[in-house]
């Protein structure tokens, strides 16, 4: 059962995976269908294990994760 | 439900111009996250460096000037002597700090100027594309050392926080990391208590952030940050240099 | 205020507080090191700062943000320190920002000599930084002069948003006269309210170099050039010296103009009709003084104690390089009132 939220601004993802290295639940993946303005193909939540750890907003270079927490 | 985790108001609203995975991006936000959170945007002033951070003004949602290369100490010093009152921060990368602007860094350093400087190591010169920087490690690849780094010819990476933790000026420096979440909470903690001892007023303050360049290193972000913990740390390593807040002095 | 005997270093520095002038960073080097010792003194007293800096370039780099801060700021140097003081000078410039810069010329190029000269022009009025711009100069020729014209580079400086460059010599540094000290401002100066300051409540300010977009970076020095323009037409300043009668003239600024003027008494007595356009500005160069004169002079005699770096811009105000001739003595000769004398009678036709 989900304890938190990850919500990617896709827009401003540049897919550098580093949130996808860190997260402990392995709640995200770099979408393999989505590509943003900018070329890239951005992270997704692709489960709902989430914890809210907040480890991929940390490693977020771009400040692209908000996360909650239930 | 509560947001636990969202984008510093302290950060504009710009998309940042750096690579996909360059940890300026982590460090700009934790910056702005410290003096977000000690109420203190209002009274910042950036000085910010030549290099890939040349345009950090722009995403820092307070005042800002660009610095000539390596002259950001100076600049700054002569902003925090009009602005006394004042929270004054240079950043700047190893090429701007540890090369064409030693002189500068390490005598706002001596002076203890009331500022802090938040040092962005990560052993290449990324804006013009991959040169070897003061801080390249031996053996490291860059486009001015094809073949690896070699000490007979381009001599020896600086150590800048313990060359500046010999000094009287200095009142705190640590050296860090953002290669891992628990990194990225460590160094939030330098930065805050870099700038609270520049609030007291009690001195000149350092924190060095050993850093990636995926983009000139040829890694993945990922690997980049690999890099960082297995190479880079080992040659930099991670700790407080000087505090003398601390029991005792430091 | 009763006058004052003081040495013209000295005098520029208490000229600079009274002006408002509270910041100096500076370094030391001969003939202006008495500038920053008075300061260092003097400053603190009316609640000012004074920073030794570790170079040139870091004291340049120091004005550069006290500037961006708001404040009234002053840097001194001679000229191998003002040549290290370009980088700064060019980012100043960029970035619209007053400050005052005395440079007390020496003999160069390189080290050269530490006696006084004026071989600086090229670097200070031509801009010796990179890309397009211009510096206010200003040339005094006296100590009382040097005072009036530091107070009024403040001015200048806060009203254009220039760097305002005074450019003496050891001379002027080094020796002793009266001077008395009764600063007007020039204008009403509006509030700084570009400074960096904090952004308070208000939105953020930025101080800024980098300009990516060439179309963009074209604009910033168009926008520098109509305040030239203005410059230019406002702020022409020059000394015209028994021009009435005569039909030479000499040009000649600073120390050097002195001699000439008792070389000007010595050939009048003889009979020669030679006066003296004296530039007190640099830049803009006082055109509007050829202007005028240039229908009853024959020849321009411009002296200097540099090897004529001012000769093109004669030239360009008179616009007839034939009618220029030059004496100069260079690596830090004060030419004497004998030498110009004998320069000027050669031009015009020998003894009367």
């Amino acid at each position: 059962m989900a304890k938190g939220k990850v919500t990617i601004n896709e827009d401003i993802c540049k897919g550098c995976g580093l949130c996808v290295s860190v997260c402990p639940k392995q709640v995200l993946e770099l979408s393999k269908t989505k590509i943003n303005a900018s070329g890239y193909n951005p992270a997704e939540a692709v489960n709902d294990e989430c914890i809210a750890c907040t480890s991929c907003a940390k490693m977020c270079p771009d400040c692209a994760i908000t996360v909650e927490r239930f | 439900m509560a947001v636990v985790f969202e984008k510093t108001k302290a950060l504009t609203d710009l998309k940042m111009h750096y690579c996909p995975g360059c940890a300026h991006g982590i460090v700009h936000r934790l910056l702005a996250e410290c003096l977000e959170e000690s109420g203190d945007v209002k009274d910042a002033i950036v000085a910010v460096p030549v290099g890939c951070a040349v345009f950090a003004n722009k995403y820092f949602n307070f005042d800002g000037i660009q610095c000539a290369h390596g002259r950001a100490p100076a600049t700054a010093t002569g902003v925090k002597r009009v602005q006394k009152d004042k929270i004054v921060i240079t950043y700047q990368g190893d090429g701007d700090l540890a090369s064409i602007g030693t002189c500068e860094i390490v005598h706002a350093a001596a002076r203890g100027e009331k500022i802090t400087t938040i040092f962005i190591n990560n052993g290449i010169y990324g804006m013009t594309g991959g040169q070897m920087a003061p801080t390249t490690l031996p053996g490291m690849k860059a486009t001015t050392a094809k073949n690896g780094r070699d000490p007979a010819v381009n001599g020896f990476p600086l150590r800048v926080s313990e060359m500046l933790a010999t000094l009287d000026g200095p009142a705190y420096i640590e050296r860090v990391s953002v290669s891992t979440p628990a990194q990225v909470t460590q160094a939030k903690k330098a930065i805050q208590k870099a700038l609270e001892i520049q609030k007291k007023g009690l001195g000149f303050t350092f924190i060095e952030v050993v850093s990636s360049c995926p983009t000139n290193w040829g890694m993945t972000p990922v690997k980049a940050m690999e890099f960082v913990r297995e190479k880079m740390i080992p040659y930099y390593p991670l700790g407080v240099y000087k505090d003398i807040t601390a029991e005792g002095g430091k | 205020m009763a006058k004052v005997l003081m040495k013209g270093n000295e005098a520029i520095g208490k000229a600079a507080i009274e002006a408002g002038c509270r910041y100096f960073f500076g370094y030391p080097i001969t003939p202006q090191s008495e500038l920053p010792e008075y300061l260092s003194s003097e400053l603190p007293k009316v609640g000012g700062m004074f920073v030794q800096a570790e170079s040139e370039v870091s004291a340049i780099n120091m004005v550069y943000g006290a500037a961006a801060a708001g404040a009234r700021v002053l840097t001194s140097s001679s000229s191998p320190g003002i040549a290290l003081k370009q980088e700064g000078i060019g980012y100043i410039t960029n970035a619209s920002l007053p400050a005052v810069i005395v440079n007390m010329m020496r003999g160069g190029p390189g080290l050269g000599t530490i006696q006084p000269g004026q071989a600086d022009y090229h670097m200070t009025v031509k801009g010796g930084s990179n890309g397009d711009y211009q510096n206010i100069v200003v040339a005094p020729a006296s100590v009382q002069e040097a005072v009036d014209m530091v107070m009024e580079a403040f001015d200048l400086a806060d009203h254009y948003r220039v760097p305002v460059i005074v450019l003496a010599d050891g001379l002027i540094g080094q020796m002793m006269e009266p001077v008395e000290f009764h600063y007007v401002p020039k204008w009403d100066l509006p509030e700084k309210d570009w400074a960096l300051r904090g952004k308070g409540d208000g939105e953020k300010h930025m101080v800024e170099n980098l300009v990516m977009e060439a179309r963009e970076c074209e604009e910033w020095n168009l926008a520098h050039y109509r305040v030239y323009r203005k410059i230019e037409e406002q702020e022409q300043d020059w000394e015209e010296y028994k021009l009435e009668d005569a039909e030479y003239a000499f040009v000649a600024y600073g120390t050097v103009s002195r001699i000439v003027k008792s070389a000007i008494s010595q050939l009048r007595e003889e009979g020669y009709k030679i006066g003296l356009i004296r530039p007190k500005k640099l830049w803009p160069f006082p055109q509007k003084a050829f202007d005028r004169w240039d229908g009853q002079i024959k020849k321009y005699l411009d002296v200097e104690m540099s090897m004529g770096q001012m000769v093109q811009d004669v030239a360009y105000a008179c616009n007839d390089k034939h009618k220029i001739e030059f004496y100069g003595r260079t690596g830090g000769i004060v030419p004497g009132v004998e030498e110009i004398v004998v320069f000027a009678k050669k031009i015009m036709g020998g003894d009367k």
